[in-house]
C-alpha cells in the first residue's frame, strides 16, 4: 500500500470512483441523515423542533448508556485476553499441510459462516439446563447451579463463551496463515543452533506473526465492540442489564422506543469512538508496515 | 525433527478443540431430528425417535423456504456488486499513488468497522424514499457498507503480490487496459477474487440487523423468519433447529471451494 516506488497518477481516482459512490450511498447519506436527526426533537411527520446539542448532553450524561459503554469495553478486553492466546495456541497446533490441515481449516471455519442469530440459537439450546448438553452437564453432572437466563454472572459467562466459540477460529486461522509464510530455512537454522521450542516461538514465530496478530486484534476488538445479534438472541441484554451492550441498547432506543433524536445522537457518539479506535489501530498497522 | 510425543500432544489438543467446536452444532442438528414434544419432554443423550418432519415443514411451507431463497438472492447480488466496484479500486490502490489515497483507504476501513446499529434509522428512511425497501437489492446495497471495504482490502493484498513488471510488459506488448485487466491480470489473481467473493458471501449471509430492518414481507431473509418465529408462537425448537441446521449448508459448501486460500483471505490478503 505505502510503497514509495509506485507511480503517482491522479487518474487512478477514476478507478476508485465506483467504490466512493457506493460507499457514499451506504454510509455518507445515512450519516448525514443521522446528524440531521440528532439536533432535532421529532414528534411526528412535520412536527419537529431544533434542539441543538441537547441530545448529546442527554446521551453523555445518561448513566445507563455510560454503563453500557464500560460493559462493552470490558467485554472487548476480555474477548482479546482469551481469544488471542487461545487462537495462537490452536494455530501453532495445526498441521502445516496434508489432508489433516484441510480438514482442520474447513471445520474451524464453519462457525464463522453460521448466521449470527443461529449462533445465538445454538447456544440458547446448548446451554439450557433442561434440554441442552452444556447446561445439563454443568448442572446435573458437575452439580454446579447454572442458569444463563436468570443469573447475571452465568449470562455474562455464556455470552463470553459463545463469542470465544464463535470467533477464536478466526484468530487461529490468521495465526496459521502467518506461520505458513515462515520459510522452512528459519526453522532449520534454529534447530542447528539448538534452539528450544520456546525460543523458536519467541524469536522466530512471534515476530513474523506481528502483522496477522495486529489484524486479529483489530477485527476482534471492533467486532466485539459492536456485538449485537448473538447476545440479543441468547439473553436479550438481560438478565437486568448484564449483557446490555452498546448496539443492543442503541437498537432498543432506535427501534423499540423510536426515539429518533436521542438514538441519532447516541449513534454519532458511538460512531465517534469507533473512528477513534480505528485510527489508533490503523496508525499502529502503518508503523509496522514501514 | 521434533520428538513424536510433542506431535502427539499437539494432535490431541487440536482434536479436543475441534470436537468442542463441533459439539454445539451437532447438538442443534440432533435436536432438529426430534419431534417438538420429545425435545421439551426430557433430557436425553441420544434421541429415541428420529423424524424428518421439521425439515419436511420447512421445504413445503412457503413462509419458510422463501426465506432461504431471499437470503441467497441478496447474498449473491451483494457479492457481484461488491466485487464489481472493488476490483478497479483495489487495482488503483495497489498500483498507484494518488491524491488522498491513504485517507481514502482509512475511511474505507472505518466503514468496515462501523456498527450496523448506527445506520439503522437512516437506512430505513433512505431505502423507503428511493423505493427499494423490502427488496433483495436494498439488503445487497446496505451490506456493501462493510463488504466493499473488505473486498478492496483483500484484493489489494492479493494484487500487490503480483509484480508490477507484468502490467508494464503487457502494456508495451500493446494490450489496452480493459483487455489487459480482464485477460491477463484477473486470471493471475483468481484465488484472490475467489477469496474476496467468499468473504462477501460470508458477511452478507450471517448479518441480521440491516437485513431485518430493510425487509418486511417480500424479501424477508431466513434469519429474520427464524427470529420472528421465536417471538410469535412460543418456541418451536424442532423447526428452529432444523432451520438453523439448514443455514449451515451454504457456508459449508463455499468453505470447501476456498479452503486452500481461506487463511490468507482472513489475513486480508496480507501474509
Amino acid at each position: 500500500m505505502s510503497d514509495p516506488s509506485k507511480p503517482h497518477n491522479n487518474k487512478a481516482w477514476f478507478l476508485v470512483l465506483p467504490v466512493v459512490a457506493s460507499v457514499a450511498f451506504t454510509a455518507i447519506i445515512p450519516l448525514v441523515i443521522v446528524v440531521n436527526y440528532s439536533v432535532q426533537d421529532i414528534f411526528g411527520p412535520g412536527n419537529r423542533v431544533f434542539v441543538g446539542g441537547e441530545w448529546f448532553r442527554n446521551i453523555l450524561n445518561d448513566s445507563s448508556i455510560r454503563d453500557s459503554f464500560w460493559r462493552t469495553i470490558r467485554f472487548s478486553l476480555q474477548v482479546l485476553a482469551i481469544q488471542i492466546p487461545l487462537g495462537i495456541a490452536i494455530g501453532l497446533a495445526m498441521p502445516k499441510r496434508g489432508w489433516r490441515a484441510s480438514m482442520a481449516l474447513v471445520l474451524m471455519a464453519l462457525p464463522l459462516l453460521i448466521p449470527f442469530n443461529v449462533v445465538g440459537t445454538i447456544w440458547q439450546i446448548f446451554a439450557r439446563a433442561d434440554i441442552g448438553l452444556g447446561g445439563y452437564v454443568v448442572n446435573d453432572l458437575l452439580g454446579i447451579t447454572y442458569n444463563y437466563s436468570q443469573n447475571p454472572r452465568d449470562a455474562w459467562f455464556t455470552v463470553l463463551l459463545m463469542d470465544t466459540w464463535h470467533w477464536t477460529p478466526l484468530v487461529a486461522l490468521l495465526v496459521y496463515a502467518g506461520l505458513r509464510s515462515i520459510p522452512d530455512a528459519y526453522y532449520r537454522a534454529a534447530t542447528i543452533d539448538g534452539a528450544r521450542r520456546l525460543a523458536i516461538f519467541r524469536y522466530i514465530e512471534l515476530p513474523r506473526l506481528r502483522g496477522v496478530l495486529t489484524i486479529a486484534v483489530l477485527l476482534r476488538f471492533m467486532d466485539s465492540f459492536m456485538i449485537y445479534t448473538e447476545p440479543f438472541v441468547l439473553t436479550g441484554g438481560g438478565p437486568g442489564n448484564t449483557t446490555n451492550f452498546l448496539s443492543i441498547s442503541l437498537t432498543k432506543i432506535a427501534i423499540g422506543q423510536f426515539d429518533l433524536g436521542r438514538a441519532a445522537a447516541y449513534s454519532l457518539v458511538y460512531f465517534f469512538f469507533i473512528q477513534l479506535f480505528c485510527f489508533i489501530f490503523y496508525t499502529a498497522m502503518k508503523r509496522q508496515e514501514v | 525433527m521434533r520428538p513424536s510425543h510433542v506431535n502427539a500432544m499437539r494432535r490431541t489438543w487440536l482434536l479436543v478443540y475441534v470436537v468442542a467446536l463441533m459439539l454445539p452444532i451437532a447438538w442443534m442438528a440432533l435436536m432438529s431430528l426430534r419431534p417438538n414434544q420429545d425435545i421439551l419432554g426430557s433430557f436425553t443423550w441420544w434421541p429415541e425417535n428420529f423424524s424428518l418432519d421439521n425439515y419436511r415443514t420447512i421445504f413445503t411451507d412457503a413462509s419458510w423456504y422463501t426465506g432461504y431463497l431471499n437470503s441467497i438472492q441478496y447474498t449473491l447480488l451483494n457479492m457481484v456488486l461488491s466485487l464489481a466496484v472493488a476490483l478497479p479500486a483495489a487495482y488503483a490502490f495497489s498500483r498507484y499513488r494518488f491524491l488522498g489515497d491513504n485517507h481514502l483507504f482509512f475511511w474505507l476501513l472505518t466503514n468496515r468497522m462501523a456498527p450496523a446499529a448506527v445506520f439503522l434509522l437512516p437506512v430505513f428512511q433512505l431505502y423507503q424514499n428511493v423505493g427499494l425497501f423490502d427488496t433483495p437489492l436494498a439488503v445487497a446495497l446496505a451490506h456493501m457498507l462493510f463488504n466493499v471495504p473488505l473486498a478492496v482490502w483483500i484484493l489489494e493484498g492479493f494484487m500487490s503480490s503480483v509484480p508490477r513488471s507484468i502490467d508494464e510488459t503487457a502494456l508495451i506488448d500493446g494490450y489496452r487496459f480493459p483487455r489487459f485487466f480482464l485477460r491477463v491480470f484477473l486470471p493471475l489473481i483468481r484465488s484472490g477474487v475467489g477469496v474476496a467473493a467468499f468473504f462477501c458471501f460470508m458477511f452478507s449471509w450471517v448479518e441480521l440487523l440491516l437485513a431485518r430492518t430493510l425487509t418486511s414481507v417480500n424479501a424477508k431473509p431466513i434469519a429474520v423468519t427464524m427470529t420472528r418465529t421465536v417471538s410469535a408462537s412460543g418456541l418451536d425448537w424442532g423447526l428452529l433447529t432444523a432451520a438453523g441446521t439448514l443455514t449451515l449448508i451454504p457456508g459449508a459448501l463455499v468453505i470447501w471451494f476456498v479452503r486452500k486460500h481461506i487463511a490468507k483471505g482472513f489475513a486480508l490478503g496480507r501474509v
